[in-house]
């Protein structure tokens, strides 16, 4: 019997917000421990907790770009367990009126890992519903040192969207293409920088497993707390693995809560169905119901963005970009945006989007402020590429020049004498030259050997220190060597 | 006659005219309290130096300007304990003011100290205190009412010109009548939470136990009005409370609810009331009988969502970052068991008890959500009924006060002391208990005058109007 996996995700992300969810504190990653907390955050006897309108608009700003219904009243909860890292032993969250209800994420084929990309076929059009979105608090953090445990409020109540999808995920690389998906549209959003290294997005995962072809789900296991998608697809593959193992050998699957060990490869069990917490989930008395119609769905709206698929297929359409030319210039909006203020100077957009992947971003790594290249030079360079003035090697020359200091192109180009010989008199005396030079590599090339024409083209390339058009002298080079 | 004794109208007219010095006010309560205050214990601690150090540069212009007050011990005051009369909160002291100490404190007011309570404001008695129970100051064998029993005591036995309370099912209605004072529970809203550590936090407000009805309205409209830090406080300013106070009730209708006279109440309670009904009709108010058919199920309903609510504010006392952890624990579950067993009282264990259990799942449709909907249809009784009357008069609590150690082994019994105060929390109304004659034994009887929500200037003024025609309020409890 062959078995399949059933996944559901509850990924939670940090929201970019300057103060915390129901306090002034300031909402930042870093700074000193129990530096960032007052009162309210530390649930002092007599604290109230006060709502923060740019977490909530930003909740409803994501529902609206995954197609959510944002509901017109919404309400917080009290989330009750005990934790240290837990200053009021309740964590403040939403229950059965969440801010957004339902949803939708399309997965576009490159989302998913490389190596999964090979049947692009197979993975395109898989949607993944979304159940809710929520927002809550977010919990301290805990340190344990070899004689004590200390704990940093800092964290605590700090804003955190939860984002639950339907079972609708199969494979570990759904997971990964999911999250991968959700991470860009939360950055068009500038909902959340999902930082893994910084824990903004953090992620459980639910499996289960069935025999192909059935409809009822089997009995899920969950694994808490993952931080990086990668370490999500591990789990997931290994989780799935072991589910099937087990149930092929007539084993049952358990109920169960698990961690994820990453460095060993294993999950540990937390707790069994028997531990489960009864959450005790009430409205919470302290924060009046939210109303969303109005100012807040307003607001959202307006600051909705074009989002990551319908730029790229905005790109693709205007400019006649590959895929992978719009995904990657999508994945970067200030780029995308940069790359579209250049097109409005060059009559080839195809080559200013190879000049900005190929070189412009090879650049720009150990360049402190690439965007300072007026968007008008950077087109007029592609304007020079493309009608055959300059190579490609010497796009990159004068790139490289005008990342230092803009000015025209042009006039860098002439200035250092970077223009590409393309008339063709001059370059069949280099040709012929060639052609004199390197009798046995014309020899090859008339017993059938194509590629000893390559020989020819470099001797011409170095003798012209690279500027000849390469297309020419291979032109060329194929005319005179077919002569009789 | 010793300045403590004065209100605090009288006072603010002796401070503007400088016959006494706020320092002399000071001085004169803490003489007060070192000759009473040893039988009645009304106050948790106290503040001498800083209370003389604030009297020293008191502005006397301001509305509280040299005038002291009394503060209950679960109201956070910074660089004070806050020990809410728990055991828990040993060793705690408040980083922060709340929002009505900050008021106080802008209007002039001098912070004199803290008044006992029952511990978490869970009580009717005072006497589920940590720091030993308060003594009613009519008769040092009964109690002074609670939760906010020091408060009430403080101000009857006039060793506080007045104080803050803090009311969630009569906490401050119930003592008031008990010690023979005047108590006012603000409509839901009105007052800030900010700073009050919260026990049932849609019922609890805070509000001034006065000697008089006047005194009341102007302590309101100092703490009274919009606070953005909290969520639940209504979003428009206060208004002033006292322009009614003088304007006759002639011609006004007060309702009188046939299901607060039930079997059980102390005759002599009942009798008072019958006088007091007869005296508002004698000052030219129209009696009318009303009807609020769900008052059976008040206390179950209030038992219920408070308890609930409690449960998870209170959950947070547990030791790990501040208050008394209970020493030498081997692990978090030990150290949060024991802290919480030996930190609380018995009534607070119990009501988190009641409170987690209909919270849990399976019992919540029953239990939670089946209160708060018996909780609306109370709420509209009220609602219907103030289409017909513009206040309504009951008595504050069906029995005078009681004996210490009376009804502590009952806790029912104990519940039933606030039957008349619970259903006004409930619907969020505003209410004001004020003295209206006492028992042959000398015991004070209250009379609880119930306004619809944003009223308080109602009952402020039919408050008035009858105790400027009685006399109760002059009477002085016998402490020498």
């Amino acid at each position: 019997m062959t078995y399949e996996a059933v996944i559901g995700l509850e990924v939670h992300v940090q929201l970019k917000t300057a103060t915390k969810l129901f306090c002034g504190c300031r909402n930042e990653f870093g700074a000193e421990p129990n530096s960032r907390v007052c009162p309210v955050c530390l649930g002092l006897p007599g604290a109230l907790p006060v709502p923060n309108e740019a977490a909530v608009i930003q909740t409803i700003l994501t529902g609206l770009m995954m197609g959510s219904s944002i509901r017109p009243r919404a309400k917080f909860d009290r989330k009750n367990y005990f934790y240290p890292d837990m200053p009021k032993n309740y964590q403040i969250s939403q229950y059965d009126q969440p801010l957004c209800l339902g949803g939708e994420v399309s997965l576009p084929v490159l989302a998913f890992p490389k190596d999964a990309q090979k049947e692009p076929q197979a993975l395109a059009g898989k949607k993944v519903r979304l159940v809710r979105i929520h927002l809550e608090e977010d919990v301290g953090k805990s340190f344990h040192l070899e004689n004590c445990s200390g704990i940093d409020f800092n964290r605590a109540g700090t804003p955190l969207m939860e984002i639950v999808t339907e079972a609708d995920l199969t494979t570990p690389e759904e997971a990964f293409a999911l999250l991968t998906t959700i991470r860009e549209i939360l950055r068009y959003g500038k909902v959340s920088d999902v930082d893994m290294e910084k824990g903004q997005l953090r992620c459980d995962v639910n499996i289960s497993v069935r025999p192909v072809g059935t409809e009822a789900f089997g009995t899920k296991r969950e694994i808490k707390n993952l931080n990086s998608i990668s370490a999500v697809r591990r789990a997931l593959k290994h989780e799935i693995q072991s589910q099937i193992e087990l149930v092929s050998s007539g084993g049952t699957v358990v109920q169960e809560t698990l961690r994820w060990d990453d460095a060993r490869g294993e999950t540990i069990p937390m707790r069994t169905k028997e531990q489960a917490h009864d959450y005790r989930y009430f409205p919470d008395p302290d924060l009046l119901p939210i109303r969303t119609e109005g100012r807040l769905r307003t607001e959202a709206e307006r600051r909705m963005p074009e989002l990551p698929e319908t730029k790229k297929s905005r790109l693709r359409e205007t400019y006649g970009l590959s895929e992978y030319q719009a995904s990657v210039l999508a994945s970067d909006p200030p780029l995308a945006d940069y790359f579209e203020k250049a097109a409005r100077s060059t009559r080839n957009p195809l080559t200013l989007a190879n000049l900005t992947l190929n070189d412009y971003l090879a650049l720009r790594q150990d360049s402190p402020d690439p965007m300072s290249i007026p968007p008008e030079y950077f087109g007029q360079l592609a304007d020079l590429v493309s009608d055959g003035t300059l190579n490609s090697r010497q796009g990159r020359e004068v790139l490289a020049i005008l990342i230092q200091a803009p000015r025209p192109p042009k006039e860098i180009a002439q200035e250092r004498g970077l223009t590409q010989i393309s008339d063709s008199q001059v370059l069949e005396e280099f040709c012929r030259e060639a052609i004199a030079a390197n009798p046995k590599s014309v020899a090859d090339f008339k017993g059938g050997k194509a590629a000893a024409i390559n020989s020819l083209k470099g001797f011409v390339m170095k003798k012209t220190r690279g500027q000849a058009n390469p297309q020419r002298i291979h032109e060329l080079l194929e005319s005179l060597l077919r002569e009789p | 006659m010793s300045i403590a004794f004065a209100t605090i109208h009288e006072l603010r007219k002796q401070l503007l005219a400088k016959e006494v010095h706020p320092k002399e006010v000071v001085e004169s309560l803490l003489d007060r309290i070192s000759s009473v205050d040893s039988r009645i214990k009304a106050y948790n601690y106290l503040h001498p130096e800083r209370a003389l150090e604030s009297a020293e540069k008191a502005d006397v212009s301001l509305p509280l300007g040299g005038i002291p007050i009394a503060v209950k011990d679960l109201i956070s005051v910074r660089g004070e304990p806050c020990t809410c009369s728990s055991r828990l909160l040993e060793g705690y002291i408040a980083p922060y003011d709340a929002t009505v100490i900050e008021r106080l404190r802008a209007a002039g007011a001098i912070l004199l100290g803290r008044t006992n309570m029952d511990e978490f404001a869970m009580g009717s008695s005072t006497e589920n205190s940590a720091w030993g129970v308060t003594r009613n100051p009519w008769d040092l064998s009964r109690v002074p009412g609670g939760s906010s029993g020091g408060s009430a005591a403080a101000v009857a036995a006039q060793e506080a010109i007045a104080a803050l309370g803090s009311d969630t099912g009569g906490s401050i209605r119930q003592p008031a009548a008990f010690c023979g004072c005047v108590g006012l529970k603000p409509t839901y809203g009105r007052v800030s939470r900010y700073g009050l550590t919260a026990f049932a936090s849609s019922l609890d407000q805070i509000g001034p136990l006065t000697k008089t009805v006047a005194d009341a309205g102007l302590l309101l409209e100092i703490i009274a009005g919009a606070d953005p830090r909290d969520n639940t406080c209504e979003p428009e300013p206060a208004p002033s409370f006292s322009t009614k106070l003088g304007e006759e009730i002639r011609g006004m209708t007060l309702g009188v609810p046939k299901e607060y006279f039930v079997s059980g109440m102390d005759p002599e309670v009942e009798a008072a009331m019958q006088k007091a009904i007869a005296h508002l009709e004698g000052l030219g108010a129209i009696l009318r009988e009303i009807s609020l058919p769900h008052t059976p199920y008040s206390i179950a309903t209030y038992y219920l969502v408070a308890t609930a609510e409690a449960s998870a504010n209170l959950a947070r006392f547990d030791g790990m970052r501040y208050g008394r952890r209970a020493p030498g624990c081997n692990d978090l579950l030990e150290t949060y068991g024991r802290t919480r067993d030996e930190g609380f009282g018995r009534e607070v264990k119990r009501r988190i008890l009641l409170g987690t259990y209909s919270l849990s799942s399976g019992y919540y449709d029953a239990y939670y959500l089946r209160a708060q909907k018996v909780r609306m249809r109370i709420r509209e009784d009220f609602l219907t009924a103030f289409r017909d009357c513009q206040a309504i008069v009951t008595p504050t609590s069906p029995m005078p006060a009681f004996r210490l150690g009376e009804r502590t082994e009952d806790p029912l019994q104990m519940y039933l002391a606030d039957i008349f105060t619970i259903a006004v929390n409930l619907a969020g109304l505003c209410a004001i208990s004020l003295p209206c004659g006492f028992t042959q034994a000398g015991l004070p009887i209250g009379l609880q005058i119930i306004g619809p929500m944003r009223k308080e200037e109602t009952v402020l003024q039919v408050g008035y109007a009858y105790e400027q025609s009685t006399s109760w309020h002059t009477l002085r409890p016998p402490l020498g």
